[in-house]
Parts: C-alpha cells; sequence; structure tokens
C-alpha cells in the first residue's frame, strides 16, 4: 500500500511539466489550428533560460522568480516567431505551417548550441527543498511534493482564464469557430499572438519548473515532442482539462510500467493512445470535428492535368542527362544522385497520400524504414537473394500500410496523423526492442546487392530506373479514374459517396499504394548503404519528407520530387558548414514565408503571371521588387 | 572540377607506391577521412577532435608522416549511419582520402565498417563500443581503438566479484548499448562469482528515463548492489532522484562510462561518491605518456583533456604508426600494417591482435569521490585492455568465417 502510494505520487509529480507544455500546444492548435513542432524547444529554451537566471539571482526569491521569469522570456520569444514566421503563413494550405515550425527548430538548435554550449547542464537545486518527506515511511523527495501541489494551482489558475475572462472567452469561441469570431470583430492577429505567446510561456514554464528534477540539454526538445503530441491527442486537441487528465494517466502509468513491465518503457504510451483513439476517436475531452473545418485553406486547387508537351520534352531530356551521368559525373556524384532519387521517391509517395488522397501521415517513415526492414531481414535471416528479398520489400510495406491504414482510416484530420505516429513509433519500438531479430540499434549490417548489380555505376540506373518509374506510375495513377475517385474523397466525401464511390476502400487502396511506393523507396536505400537502422523508421525522417512535400508544393503534382530533389542537394552543400541547422531553418522559414504554394506552386504563379512568352528573368526582377 | 580533385586523390594515393614523382607531389599530405557527429553529439566530438588536431601539429612539426605532412578532413554526419556512408565514398573517392576514422554512436560505426568492408577501404573505428564492430559484425577492413562495452562490463565485474555482494540489480538504456553492456557484465560476474543473483533489471528509455518511479523499482527489489549503464542527462537524473531517496546507501554501485569526464562533470557536486567506475582521471596523469599527453593538451589549449581527447591523440598515434609500417598509401598495405600493429600510445603500449582487430587499449578503473565540489576517480588503477577480452577460442567463434 505504501509503495503504491509514493508510485501515484511520483507519477503526479512527473505529470507536471508534461500537463504545462501539453496544454501550451493544446492551446495553441485549439484556436490557430497550428501543429507547433517547434514546442519543444520553446520547452528548451524555457530550460536554458531559467538556469542562466538561477546563476544570477540568488536565494527563494530568485529561484522562483527565475522560474516565472523564464516563462516570461518564452513567452516573449513566442511573440517574435508567432509574428515573424507563422503570421505570413496562415492562409497557406491546411498544414503548412508546421513546415515553418520546423524551421524554428533548427534555428533554435543552433542557437542554443552557441549561447549555452554543447555541455549538459544540470538543474540547481530548489532552495530549502533539497532531499525527501516521508510519506506513510517512504521516501517522495520534497520538490515532487511543491510540484504536485503547484500544478493543481497552475490549472486552476488557467482554467479561470479560460471560463472567467474575456481573453477566455474569445478563446474558447475562437476555438470553437474562429471565422465568426473574426466576423464579429475580434482583432484575429492580436488573438491569435496573444494565445501563442500564452502557449509558449506556458511551455517555458515547463521547461523551468522541470529543472531541478534534471537540468537543460541540447536534446531536450525532441524528447519532450512525442509524449507531449501523446498527451494532448489522449485529452483531446484544444482541450484543457483532458490535457491534464491525460498527462496524469501517462505519468502514472509510466510510474507502475517501469516497476512491474520494465521493457514496456518505449511503447507504453503508444498503446494507450491507440487505445484510447479507437473508443474515443477525438481524444478523452475533445469533441468532434465539424466537418469542414479542416476544409481548404486558402484558394482552391486547380484541377491536375496531364503535363503539356513541352514539359514532357523537358522532363525527357532531363531525363536523358541524368542516364548519362556515368559519363561525366565522378563516382561521388552517382553515390549521392543515387540518395537524392531514393528520397525523391519516398517524398512522392508521401506527397500522393497527402495530396491527392488529402491523407496527412506523420508516419510514413513505417513504410519506407519497413521496407528496407522487410528486405534486410529477409537477406539476414533466411538468405533470400537480394533480387527476390529487393522485390518482396514493398510489398512487405504495402502489408504493413493495409493495416494500419485499416485502423487510422476511422479517424480524420489531425487524429488521423496522430494515430500514423503513433503506429510508426510502434514499429519502430518494436525494431528497437527485438534486438534478436532486428539487431536493435545495431541493426542489421552487410546487405549488398547481388554481385551483378554491386557497383555504383549499375545500383545508379537500379535506382534511376525504380525511381523515376515509380514516381511516373504515381503520376499515372494520379490521372487514372481511381485517381479522380481518390481526389472526389478528399474534397468532398459525402458527395463521392452518393455518386457511388467507397471511399474508404478507395482510401485504404491509395494508403496501401503509398506505403508499398514508400517501401520500394527503402528497398533501394538498403541496398545502397549495404545497412540499416531504426533510425530510418524515426520521427524525424517522416518528418524529413512531410517537410519536403510541403516546400514543394501540396497542390501541385511535382511537389514532392521538386521539393525533396532541392532539399536534399542543399543539405549536401550546407552540411559542410559548422552552423548549417541554422542556415537551413532559415532557408526553409524563407521559403514558407516567400513562397507559401510551396517552389513548384510559386513558380507556377510567376510563370502564369508574366505568360509563356516571357523569360524566367522578369520573374526574378519580380520578386525582387516584392522583396 | 570533381574529376580533377579526385585524379589528384589517386596521385597522391599512388605517389608512395609507384616511381618517386616530382618533389612538389611529394610534399602532398596524406589525407585521413574523419567522421563524426559533431552537431549531435557536440560535447563530445569537440574534445575529440581537439585531442586528433593536436597529435596532427606534433606529427607535423616532427616532419610528417614519411615526409608528408598529415591532413584529417572533418565531417558532420548528422547522427545518421546513412549520410555518413555517403560521407565515407566521398572521402575516398573525391577527396582523396586514405583511410577512414571516427563516429562515437555504434550505429554510425557498423554502418561505416560494412562499407568499408564492401568496398575495401580501411576504418578505425575510434570510439564505438559495440561489441559487434569487431566480432558478431567484424570484418578485415574495420579495426576497433577503444575498450569495447565487453572489456570495460568485464572490469566492473571483476571488482564487483570482490565484494560480499550478491544480489545485483542493473539499470541500462533501453537499446542495444544498455542491453549488451548487462549481458557482459552479468557474463563475466556469474563466471567470477557462480552465486550471484539477479534481483532486478530495469530498463529506461534512452534519455527520457523516468528517474523517479526507476529508483522505486530499485529499492523494491532490495539489492546489495546496483550496476549503472545510463548516462549523459539520464545518468544526472538518475543520481539526482536515487541520492535523495537512499537509493544508493549502503550499497555498492559499478558504473559503466560514469567516471569519464564527458559524464561526471556535468553532475558538478552532486556527483556520486564512492562508485566503482571506469573513466578518465587526468588530474592524477603526472608521469608516463598519459601524463606527458595531459601536459601538452593544457599547454595547447585553454581546457583540460576528456576521455575523447585523448581518443583522438591515440586515433592520429596508432593512425601514424600503421603508415609508418605500411611505408605506403596503398590500402592494402596500411591494413596490413595494422594487423598485429603495436603502437606506443599515449596509454601505453597498445596492439591491434590480429585475431580481431580490437586494440588492447585499457580503461582507469577507480572510485568516485568529491573534491572541491566536483567528483573526481580516486584509487584508481589503469587495466590494460588484454586481460579482459574472450579466449581466442571463443573470439574464432563469434568472428564470421572470411
Amino acid at each position: 500500500m505504501e509503495f503504491f502510494v509514493a508510485q501515484i505520487l511520483t507519477g503526479l509529480a512527473n505529470a507536471s511539466s508534461l500537463f504545462l507544455v501539453a496544454c501550451g500546444l493544446s492551446l495553441i492548435f485549439g484556436v490557430t489550428r497550428i501543429v507547433n513542432f517547434a514546442h519543444g524547444s520553446l520547452y528548451m529554451l524555457g530550460a536554458y533560460i531559467g538556469l542562466t537566471l538561477m546563476e544570477v539571482l540568488p536565494g527563494h526569491f530568485g529561484f522562483w522568480g527565475s522560474i516565472l521569469l523564464a516563462g516570461i522570456a518564452v513567452g516573449l520569444i513566442g511573440v517574435v516567431i508567432e509574428m515573424l514566421v507563422l503570421r505570413p503563413v496562415y492562409r497557406a494550405p491546411e498544414l503548412f505551417q508546421l513546415v515553418a515550425t520546423f524551421g524554428v527548430i533548427l534555428v533554435i538548435q543552433d542557437l542554443a548550441l552557441l549561447i549555452w554550449g554543447p555541455e549538459d547542464q544540470l538543474g540547481p537545486r530548489a532552495p530549502g527543498l533539497r532531499g525527501v518527506f516521508r510519506i506513510m515511511g517512504e521516501p517522495i523527495p520534497k520538490y515532487d511534493i511543491v510540484l504536485l501541489i503547484i500544478t493543481p494551482f497552475i490549472a486552476l489558475a488557467l482554467w479561470w482564464m479560460m471560463t472567467r475572462t474575456r481573453l477566455g472567452v474569445l478563446v474558447r469561441a475562437a476555438t470553437q469557430d474562429r471565422e465568426m469570431v473574426g466576423a464579429l470583430g475580434v482583432n484575429q492577429a492580436w488573438l491569435f499572438t496573444g494565445v501563442f505567446a500564452l502557449g509558449s510561456a506556458l511551455a517555458g514554464l515547463g521547461g523551468a519548473l522541470q529543472l531541478p528534477k534534471g537540468g537543460a540539454d541540447l536534446l531536450m526538445d525532441f524528447t519532450i515532442l512525442t509524449p507531449v503530441f501523446v498527451v494532448v491527442v489522449i485529452g483531446g486537441m484544444g482541450s484543457l482539462p483532458g490535457a491534464y487528465l491525460a498527462a496524469i494517466i501517462i505519468s502514472v502509468l509510466n510510474v507502475f510500467g517501469v516497476t512491474y513491465i520494465p521493457q514496456s518503457t518505449l511503447v507504453l504510451m503508444f498503446i494507450v493512445m491507440i487505445v484510447v483513439l479507437m473508443i474515443r476517436p477525438y481524444g478523452l475531452l475533445g469533441r468532434e470535428e465539424v466537418a469542414g473545418e479542416h476544409g481548404q485553406v486558402g484558394e482552391p486547387e486547380e484541377p491536375i492535368k496531364p503535363a503539356s508537351a513541352r514539359v514532357r520534352a523537358i522532363v525527357a531530356v532531363g531525363l536523358a542527362l541524368l542516364a548519362l551521368l556515368p559519363l561525366f559525373g565522378g563516382n561521388f556524384a552517382l553515390v549521392l544522385t543515387t540518395d537524392i532519387l531514393i528520397f525523391c521517391l519516398f517524398a512522392a509517395s508521401l506527397h500522393f497520400l497527402l495530396g491527392l488522397g488529402g491523407m496527412v501521415s506523420f508516419g510514413h517513415a513505417a513504410y519506407y524504414g519497413g521496407g528496407a526492414y522487410v528486405a534486410a531481414l529477409l537477406v539476414t535471416w533466411t538468405e533470400t537473394p537480394m533480387e527476390l528479398a529487393f522485390l518482396l520489400a514493398p510489398i512487405g510495406a504495402g502489408l504493413i500500410a493495409i493495416v494500419v491504414g485499416w485502423v487510422c482510416l476511422r479517424l480524420t484530420g489531425v487524429y488521423f496523423a496522430m494515430l500514423t505516429l503513433a503506429f510508426a513509433q510502434l514499429l519502430w519500438s518494436l525494431v528497437w526492442q527485438w534486438q534478436e531479430v532486428t539487431g536493435g540499434d545495431d541493426g542489421l549490417v552487410n546487405i549488398w546487392p547481388a554481385g551483378w548489380l554491386n557497383d555504383n555505376t549499375i545500383y545508379f540506373y537500379v535506382a534511376l530506373v525504380f525511381s523515376v518509374g515509380g514516381i511516373l506510375m504515381l503520376r499515372h495513377v494520379a490521372h487514372s479514374p481511381f485517381g479522380y475517385a481518390l481526389r472526389a474523397a478528399r474534397d468532398s466525401k459525402r458527395q463521392a459517396e452518393a455518386t457511388g464511390i467507397d471511399t474508404r476502400r478507395v482510401q485504404l487502396l491509395a494508403f496501401t499504394f503509398a506505403g508499398f511506393m514508400g517501401g520500394l523507396a527503402g528497398a533501394l536505400f538498403v541496398f545502397s548503404k549495404g545497412s540499416v537502422f531504426p533510425n530510418e523508421l524515426e520521427i524525424v525522417r517522416s518528418f524529413d519528407a512531410l517537410i519536403v512535400v510541403f516546400l514543394g508544393g501540396v497542390k501541385t503534382l511535382a511537389g514532392g520530387v521538386v521539393g525533396a530533389g532541392f532539399f536534399k542537394g542543399v543539405e549536401d552543400v550546407l552540411t559542410r558548414f559548422e552552423y548549417w541547422r541554422l542556415i537551413m531553418g532559415l532557408l526553409i522559414i524563407f521559403v514558407v514565408v516567400v513562397a507559401p504554394e510551396g517552389i513548384v506552386g510559386s513558380l507556377r504563379r510567376a510563370w502564369r503571371h508574366f505568360g509563356p512568352g516571357d523569360s524566367q528573368d522578369a520573374a526574378t526582377t519580380k520578386e525582387e521588387r516584392r522583396l | 572540377m570533381q574529376r580533377k580533385t579526385f585524379l589528384k586523390g589517386l596521385i597522391a594515393a599512388g605517389a608512395l607506391a609507384t616511381v618517386p614523382l616530382a618533389a612538389a607531389a611529394q610534399q602532398d599530405p596524406i589525407i585521413i577521412g574523419e567522421i563524426n557527429h559533431y552537431k549531435r553529439m557536440a560535447a563530445f566530438a569537440e574534445p575529440y577532435k581537439m585531442g586528433i588536431e593536436l597529435a596532427i601539429e606534433e606529427t607535423n612539426a616532427a616532419g610528417g608522416v614519411m615526409g608528408r605532412p598529415l591532413e584529417f578532413i572533418f565531417r558532420d554526419d548528422q547522427g545518421e549511419p546513412g549520410e555518413a556512408v555517403k560521407i565515407a565514398e566521398e572521402l575516398m573517392t573525391r577527396d582523396g582520402a586514405v583511410m577512414l576514422t571516427g563516429t562515437i554512436l555504434s550505429n554510425v560505426g557498423l554502418a561505416i565498417s560494412s562499407f568499408a568492408g564492401e568496398k575495401g577501404y580501411v576504418y578505425l573505428a575510434s570510439e564505438p563500443l559495440a561489441d559487434s564492430l569487431v566480432w558478431a559484425a567484424g570484418n578485415p577492413y574495420t579495426f576497433r581503438l577503444r575498450a569495447s562495452t565487453f572489456m570495460q562490463a568485464a572490469m566492473l565485474a571483476e571488482a564487483a566479484a570482490k565484494t560480499d555482494a550478491t544480489r545485483f540489480a542493473t539499470i541500462a538504456p533501453n537499446y542495444a548499448y544498455g542491453k549488451d553492456a548487462v549481458a557482459a557484465f552479468k557474463e563475466n560476474l556469474l563466471k567470477l562469482k557462480p552465486d550471484a543473483e539477479f534481483v532486478a533489471e530495469q530498463w529506461p528509455a534512452l534519455f527520457k528515463i523516468d528517474a523517479g518511479a526507476e529508483v522505486q523499482a530499485l529499492e523494491r527489489a532490495k539489492p546489495d548492489a546496483i550496476y549503472n549503464v545510463t548516462f549523459g542527462p539520464d545518468l544526472a537524473k538518475f543520481v539526482r532522484d536515487g541520492t535523495d531517496r537512499g537509493l544508493f546507501d549502503g550499497r555498492d554501485v559499478y558504473g559503466l562510462l560514469s567516471g569519464e569526464p564527458e559524464y561526471l562533470d556535468p553532475l558538478g557536486d552532486e556527483a556520486p561518491e564512492g562508485w566503482t567506475v571506469t573513466g578518465f582521471p587526468w588530474y592524477d596523469l603526472e608521469d608516463g605518456p598519459d601524463g606527458a599527453f595531459v601536459k601538452a593538451y593544457q599547454k595547447r589549449y585553454d581546457d583540460y583533456p576528456r576521455l575523447g581527447s585523448i581518443v583522438g591523440y591515440m586515433t592520429v598515434q596508432s593512425i601514424v604508426a600503421a603508415l609508418e609500417k605500411a611505408g605506403s598509401t596503398e590500402t592494402e598495405a596500411i591494413r596490413a600494417a595494422f594487423e598485429g600493429l603495436e603502437v606506443d600510445s599515449a596509454m601505453g603500449p597498445i596492439t591491434f591482435r590480429e585475431i580481431d582487430n580490437q586494440s588492447t587499449m585499457g580503461a582507469y578503473v577507480g572510485t568516485t569521490a568529491l573534491e572541491d565540489g566536483k567528483g573526481v576517480m580516486v584509487d584508481w588503477e589503469y587495466k590494460d585492455g588484454a586481460n579482459y577480452l574472450p579466449t581466442d577460442e571463443e573470439v574464432r567463434a563469434l568472428r564470421p568465417a572470411q
């Protein structure tokens, strides 16, 4: 019994930071509809700023004052981010803003490294709170007790603000229907800025409050991101009481998991999330999304059409040049181009899902890495010939996609996205943990192509044929009746069903097809590198693809491929510099702000604006004038 | 442009193997490709790089290698194995590197190793610890400098076997390194102390430790001794919560790598006392080659050396020794030179074993204590790695048939 109580108290104390960060994220999403990936970075900044302040300010007042000031400082940073980065892109396609927040992550990572240095910093103790209280004989750190008393007060204060103040009324109104709030004469811009600042301040507060239990390090931005997303989704996006409840459930369950099933630490919260979403598709206290709420923002998409003869000719010439690369490029040029081709296919498969299917997957790496692992496992354990393993890989990835798609397609919008993320994480945990079979973090090595393919030039042609073939096939499907049905299901599910389209089946098929193509890219990858590690299943890999698709242009057919090619190339150049993440982050933000329709979308607009007769120069001068 | 540098690299590589070329060509530097996680693990990679640069400066001041200056190209792989393989290709085929070295993370090391084995490039894995690098996934082109997980765990098991403790609990991050470290400790301890019993095994997620819960779970098992493999931010949280809740009172604690300045220093005055750890007590090193290294390092930089620094320094020493022995920059000559290579390193003489390409670099084992508000190792002893490796038969069984 004593042990049981001690466990629960530990869980409640752990819930504290998690709740603060999660409710900030939830607030921001509720009002602005922005999935703020940079929320973990704000949490990290809170920790670092709090730490710096605590070194300067002495005593009790200094400690608690530093925590408050850290919250305020991060709130102000939030204002800057919102005004400079997000405000210009509110009218961009749905979820485009998350790309901008990803740029912010990169910038903050390098700035934090510049300012605070690479070493982990241990947080100072709260003055007067060193040591433990004995509760029923079990030692509980004093600071834990303070945390679990403070948190409900902060939650209450937030609740009071939401229900009793004008700002709270506006926020709740905007969460329900932001167009209406705008129509009633509320200055939306400032409301958004205010909410973003409040959410950021809460993240900063969470970061500073956890200092005595840990410290500040450069990895904490990504470390907190997944649990926070899980909490927000389980609680229901936009619901504060939900976030509190979910933070407690996750934290307490985790404490018991650690004791009774120590191996469960990786998967527990994802399993909880999947179970909750199966029973309550909008989280514990979330409300059902009103149809159309997530509809297309901005101008309606123009219908796709087959490429003109001129475009075809240009592409054909480009491909021919690419095919001649071994004649004039060096060995490394071949390897780099192979990498880029593979990534283009991966991005194109996600683009198919996202652009044509309207299904935003946050876990597409599951099929890319899944395909790579299927091939690697076959080669390692059954000594399957490389050629066969290569062909079976996309099929394996497709099978994974069928299962995941079948479960996830019950949901829509952000909940769908989070559920795909949860499955990707489950697969990652499985691979990471099942060391006997998958090699765990040490991966599977010596997965080389068959002898006749094992040459950079020949493998380059393999990658060229399969990547370009795959991309052309994805394009072809977009123009097929199936592609039309898919877009119908995306734009208006009800009308599509009324015309006799089984939208669920169409979407599941599309999901599987995209997974299949992702798996093909994964198979190409594993044989080009000779090894595979759980990295290829990580969230970061899913985000890589997501970002290039958005930057390339979701609403264009070529967006995924162009974005992937452009950014993979840029990355290869940038990583040679010391502070390349800073430059990359700024570049992403720049593209987001200047070209909210993505690279392809904006080029097309510029092209149309000046008519096909105008030269490229006209477009650039216009760009310069605007700047 | 690309072609030109490629050709230059080829010429440089072949310069000594072929007939002596013009004097200018003789002065072309010997290039070594170094791949590491300069951003992802900056706190570890930077001191390592500083150690390398110190050794290069000393080498070149003394006339270089075979009359040619030594040069390293440092590249950041973002901690991604796939990226590292791409960079390895570029270093070897475009930049004219004669061999590869680097990495801290085991998975990246394994990726480069597999690539090097396939393409026939020499790779000296400086810091990755995974046992499989030289055993289960070993290949003739991969050599490893640092004492592996198995070796360091064996040193701690030896210390643990000398105590009366029989009930052991372990806590290790839930991934390959943590699992290998626990398995090696168990294997070696049970060999020396067959009545040892493992009463709890905790597996926190890497860098996501729930310290309070882990400490409670360990306490509940009432062990005599605890074997810790957590590191970095996890270690800080574990130590703080464990100290608060009295987990370490009256218990022997063994900490793998916990005594390395990289991990001990961030803990400041909360560094645990009385733990038996492997680490790097640079502050006590005065005589001998390691003392000379510390002096040179502190003279060159306004900083003190970390474990990574001396590993970086020894990496260059090993490469220089191999090149001198090979008398050539041809891959096959370098590979052959590394086999059985003896190096007078900053930690004393080490040998790259012919049987598995693992060097006999050892580790410092000691007890932690607090001095002037920071953690240090006392009563330490340098343990030669050669004594903590499995028997030759076992190694032969582990390594794939060539």
